[in-house]
């Protein structure tokens, strides 16, 4: 007897789904479809998705014959991906209308990817996880070259695609072995099998434990899997960059978070070992190695390594509250990244974008609104309260102490320091240094409405974190139940 | 409780509200200039009037917090919203309140380029300064303590002297690490106790073995705010380049978060290590009252004579801190609020002559008492009362620190007795060299003396000197109850844990 799979718990990804082919149908027949159309359409789309997400009683359902899941922690996280993706399309409408590069498949690729990010998300088995990643994947090494005839954005796309199929490899690999040894691939079999088999992990187990995560760890861009970030980074088109500078990763961290609690919750003092190292290796290299930076993408790259460090400290506490933290920080970290890029957006000279922290000089005195939104972002990255980014780290490294991982805590506190220094450099090019060569007066309605709300939220955050703790503590409740 | 008005509260965010205001300002670049600094000037102003009635309200018999405010804020964690004050916090609260409307008439002519802008950080750091003095919570304290340092950066780094970039960065970086561990701490205490509600924490008994390591993190923190030697060298170099009113602020109320942090934490919250390490605060303190009054003495530079001179004061204070015993806390209180006022007025009065001659060089001045001779008098007061002369609050701070500093340990008082000596020795070396002697040099010849806006200035700070000087009950009155609270609480405890240690 075939009966239909319950539809409801993935409605949301059939609409991005159906839209985004209906959209891609569209640009072909049309071959002059106006790219802001388009554009605006991929953003209204995401946003009634998540809109639909919220609304839909997320029930902790599962469909498909347990392929998918649809709880708490899916849509907390969905939420924050979707308005990520929403963020970084908005953000690059001007953008394309300057560099006149205005390819409709652009916003159509990031709907994809996100369908694939949610695909991931809400994945509850080894192969839907993977089916996801594998479509976020491509639409991301074809974004990341979508400029085809410069040669950077050609060279970055082709590094990271190198790279992430290495990495997809090497997750497969580790899938197949974790498969093999315990004869399942739904995540909550392996949950049973994994803590009624506590007394011996068959080696198998740990070895595709490893796999699993160095190739999860190369999508969130943790030290040592780190290399590509930098050159993809600054390679790629600044608002792609943008995008994944959030959306991708936070939906990384969400599986990362998902595979490591949930099916592999059992050994959690397998995985916490590598973890930890993979941690205070991302706060230490990130941070020291943006010290010397003079791109400003580039330096953006070094400070998401350490960011993901300061992520996985939660992480690494393996407990409710640590997940909790993580949750908060990347909340936070959506809002500053999406508003620093939007800075970044607005770096150009004589119509052509530039990308030097030197260029940034005297803002203060030519663009006061953008020194001031920069600025605080820059505090918030470097964790200085009363902004944003503080509580992120308020909360990992409460986690961390929690677990009594003191040296973890104290090492990642003190490179967020040296992690201050570098934040504050910006701060003081803007603020203290003359300006030689001011920055073009043009700033597109978009990015100045993107600036003037993540600055806001940055900035009175603390006010009422009310909201955003709540919606996070539920969605940590709902996948530690799971 | 004589009133429900949230006062604390309107004391803290008014600041930060005449801030926003300032910040709507729009019009022709002139405009922009005026309002914004009346508007400081007013917003301040009312906060110290504010400020004034809650000093009125206060009832110095009780040695519990008054004024209490909470609110829900964090509620996964418990973290409120509490804002309190006793007889520890209240005066800084006014000292914070006082500085602020003088510091914006200080800066009146002195700052020129992006008036609004520095108007603004003024008020935001009010707000955290005076935000931090009335926090009761932990997380909150943490938040306003950290929170000062975004407006001093920019204070320093915007409007400073040539290395005002070297100089924000160090001021920043230095409190930055040290306070980082506090946060580790802080989050430990929350992990240990459950709470991060200073009055429950400060009734928590804590394990002595994980009481050192707190000590030491908290310590990291406040002995660089305070600062004391070794860690001291980030305050020469944020004093010379600050603008006379950063200087101000930096001198006369964020020093004094340190040994308020020593106060309100190490003693009640981690008393067996506070007497663990006693030894040490006392052997540092000592090293920088007479090290750094020796270089003080060194000095070409005025701000920078200054600046060492108040390391030296900030000895006094930590070894009456750590005396735990009660002329030791209340001196230590009155030394800051002394040293509070008078290295403040100190540095405005450098900031009348580098308005004028635009330097800081002692070797630049000398014989201005000829033409200037109402300022000669003000700085006369404010030297004399920075050496300890009686009369002035100088003494008062001084002697009674020497007193309790002399009944835990004989050596420790003499050793901190030489720096009063070599105080009067730079100090009166710095006056006869810029002050007195033959007007010799061309500038200086036309200088001129103290204007109304300036005499407006000083005033109030000559009254409160020589106030402070003859009638100190007025103000140790305050503190009495909440003093003793605290001695008796450390008594207690320690005698506790030597029940607990010999059974």
């Amino acid at each position: 007897m075939t009966e239909l799979p319950d539809f409801l718990p993935a409605l949301p990804e059939i609409v991005l789904a159906l839209s985004g082919l209906l959209l891609l149908l569209y640009g072909a027949v049309r071959s002059d479809a106006p790219f802001r159309f388009i554009g605006y359409t991929t953003v209204l789309v995401l946003l009634a998705v998540q809109v639909m997400e919220m609304t839909i009683e997320p029930g902790g359902r599962f469909t498909f014959s347990g392929l998918f899941i649809s709880d708490r922690y899916a849509v907390f996280m969905k939420s924050l991906v979707l308005l990520g993706s929403a963020l970084a399309v908005l953000l690059s409408l001007d953008y394309h209308d300057q560099e006149k590069q205005e390819r409709i498949e652009y916003p159509i690729l990031i709907l994809f990817a996100t369908l694939g990010m949610m695909m991931m998300i809400s994945a509850s088995s080894l192969l839907s996880l993977y089916v996801g990643l594998e479509l976020q994947s491509l639409c991301l090494y074809v974004l990341a070259s979508i400029q085809r005839d410069t040669l950077r954005s050609t060279e970055a796309g082709l590094k990271y695609f190198i790279l992430g199929a290495l990495s997809s490899g090497l997750l497969l690999y580790g899938v197949s072995l974790i498969y093999g040894f315990t004869g399942s691939t739904e995540f909550s079999q392996l949950a049973k099998i994994l803590s009624t088999a506590n007394l011996q992990v068959p080696m198998g187990v740990i070895i595709g434990l490893v796999f699993v995560m160095a190739g999860l760890a190369f999508k969130v861009s943790a030290v040592p899997f780190h290399m590509w970030t930098p050159d993809v980074y600054e390679g790629a088109p600044t608002p792609i960059t943008a995008f994944f500078a959030v959306a991708p990763k936070i939906a990384a961290i969400a599986l990362l978070l998902r595979v490591l609690v949930g099916p592999l919750g059992g050994l959690v003092e397998e995985w916490q070992q590598v973890v930890v190292v993979v941690s205070l290796a991302s706060m230490v290299l990130g941070n020291f190695a943006a010290l010397n930076q003079t791109n400003i993408k580039r330096l953006m790259a070094y400070s998401s390594i350490g960011h993901t460090g300061y992520v996985l400290v939660g992480l690494a506490a393996g407990t409710a509250a640590g997940v909790h933290g993580v949750l908060i920080y990347i909340t936070v970290y959506l809002f500053m990244v999406v508003g620093t890029f939007a800075v970044i957006l607005c770096m150009r000279q004589h119509d052509r974008m530039v990308e030097n922290i030197e260029d940034l000089a005297g803002l203060s005195k030519t663009h006061p609104m953008i020194a001031l939104a920069m600025a605080i972002f820059m505090f918030s990255m470097a964790g200085i309260p009363p902004l944003a980014g503080f509580f992120g780290k308020l909360y990992v490294f409460l986690a961390a102490i929690e677990s009594d991982l003191y040296a973890l805590a104290i090492v990642g506190i003190l490179t967020s320091v040296v992690g201050a220094f570098y934040y504050l450099r910006i701060v003081k090019i803007m603020y203290f240094d003359e300006s030689h060569e001011p920055l073009d007066k043009w700033i597109g309605h978009d990015i100045a409405a993107i600036l003037v709300g993540t600055g806001t939220f940055t900035l009175f955050f603390f006010i009422y974190p009310e909201p955003i703790l709540l919606a996070a503590t539920a969605a940590v409740a709902s996948l530690f139940s799971g | 409780m004589v009133t429900h008005l949230p006062i604390l509260s309107l004391i803290t965010f008014l600041p930060v509200l005449g801030a926003l205001f300032i910040f709507t300002i729009r019009g022709d670049e002139e405009m922009v200039v005026r309002n914004s600094r009346q508007l400081a000037l007013w917003t301040s102003l009312v906060t110290f009037i504010i400020s004034v009635v809650l000093i009125l309200l206060f009832d110095p018999d009780t040695a519990g917090f008054q004024f209490v405010e909470t609110k829900q804020w964090i509620s996964g964690l418990g973290i409120q919203y509490y804002m309190g004050v006793d007889g520890i916090s209240v005066w800084f609260v006014l000292l914070s309140t006082f500085l602020t409307p003088l510091c914006v008439l200080a800066s009146w002519a002195s700052i020129r380029s992006h008036v609004k802008e520095y108007m603004i950080a003024f008020l935001v750091l009010e707000t955290m300064m005076v935000g931090m003095f009335c926090a009761l919570d932990f997380v909150l304290f943490y938040l306003f303590f950290e929170g000062v340092m975004i407006p001093m950066f920019l204070i320093i780094g915007v409007w400073g002297g040539p290395r005002r970039i070297y100089a924000a960065f160090k001021f920043f970086l230095y409190t930055l690490a040290g306070s980082v561990l506090m946060l580790i701490a802080v989050l430990t205490l929350y992990v240990v106790v459950g709470k991060t509600d200073i009055p429950a924490l400060m009734q928590a008994r804590i394990d002595p073995s994980l009481q050192y390591w707190l000590w030491l993190a908290f310590f990291a923190s406040f002995a660089v705010k305070v600062p004391m030697w070794p860690v001291h060298t980030w305050l020469p170099d944020a004093h010379v380049e600050a603008p006379t009113a950063g200087s101000v602020i930096l001198a006369g109320v964020l020093l004094k978060m340190g040994a308020y942090g020593f106060l309100r934490f190490s003693l009640p919250m981690l008393p067996e290590a506070s007497l663990f390490f006693q030894p040490l605060i006392f052997t540092l303190s000592a090293v920088a009252i007479i090290y750094t009054s020796l270089v003080a003495l060194a000095q070409e530079d005025m701000k920078k004579l200054i600046a060492y001179s108040s390391v030296a004061h900030m000895g006094f204070v930590t070894i009456g801190i750590f005396t735990v015993n009660l002329q030791g806390i209340e001196g230590a209180l009155f030394q800051m609020l002394s040293h509070g006022i008078i290295s403040s007025a100190l540095f405005l009065c450098v900031g009348v002559l580098y308005d004028r001659i635009h330097s800081r060089d002692i070797a630049s001045y000398g014989g201005l008492v000829h033409r200037m001779p109402a300022y000669a008098l003000v700085f006369m007061v404010f030297t004399l009362g920075a050496l300890g002369l009686p009369g002035t609050s100088g003494f008062i701070g001084e002697f009674l620190s020497l007193l309790a500093a002399y009944q835990v340990n004989r050596l420790l008082a003499v050793l901190a007795s030489t720096g009063m000596v070599l105080g009067a020795v730079y100090m009166l070396w710095l006056y006869r060299r810029v002050m007195l002697g033959l007007l010799e040099k061309e500038e200086l010849k036309s200088i001129l003396d103290l204007n109304r806006r300036e005499v407006a200035v000083f005033a109030p700070l000559v009254v409160l000197v020589l106030w402070m000087g003859i009638y100190p009950e007025y103000f140790l009155g305050f503190m009495h109850a909440s003093a003793e609270n605290l001695v008796d609480k450390f008594k207690i405890a320690h005698a506790l844990n030597l029940a607990a240690a010999a059974p």
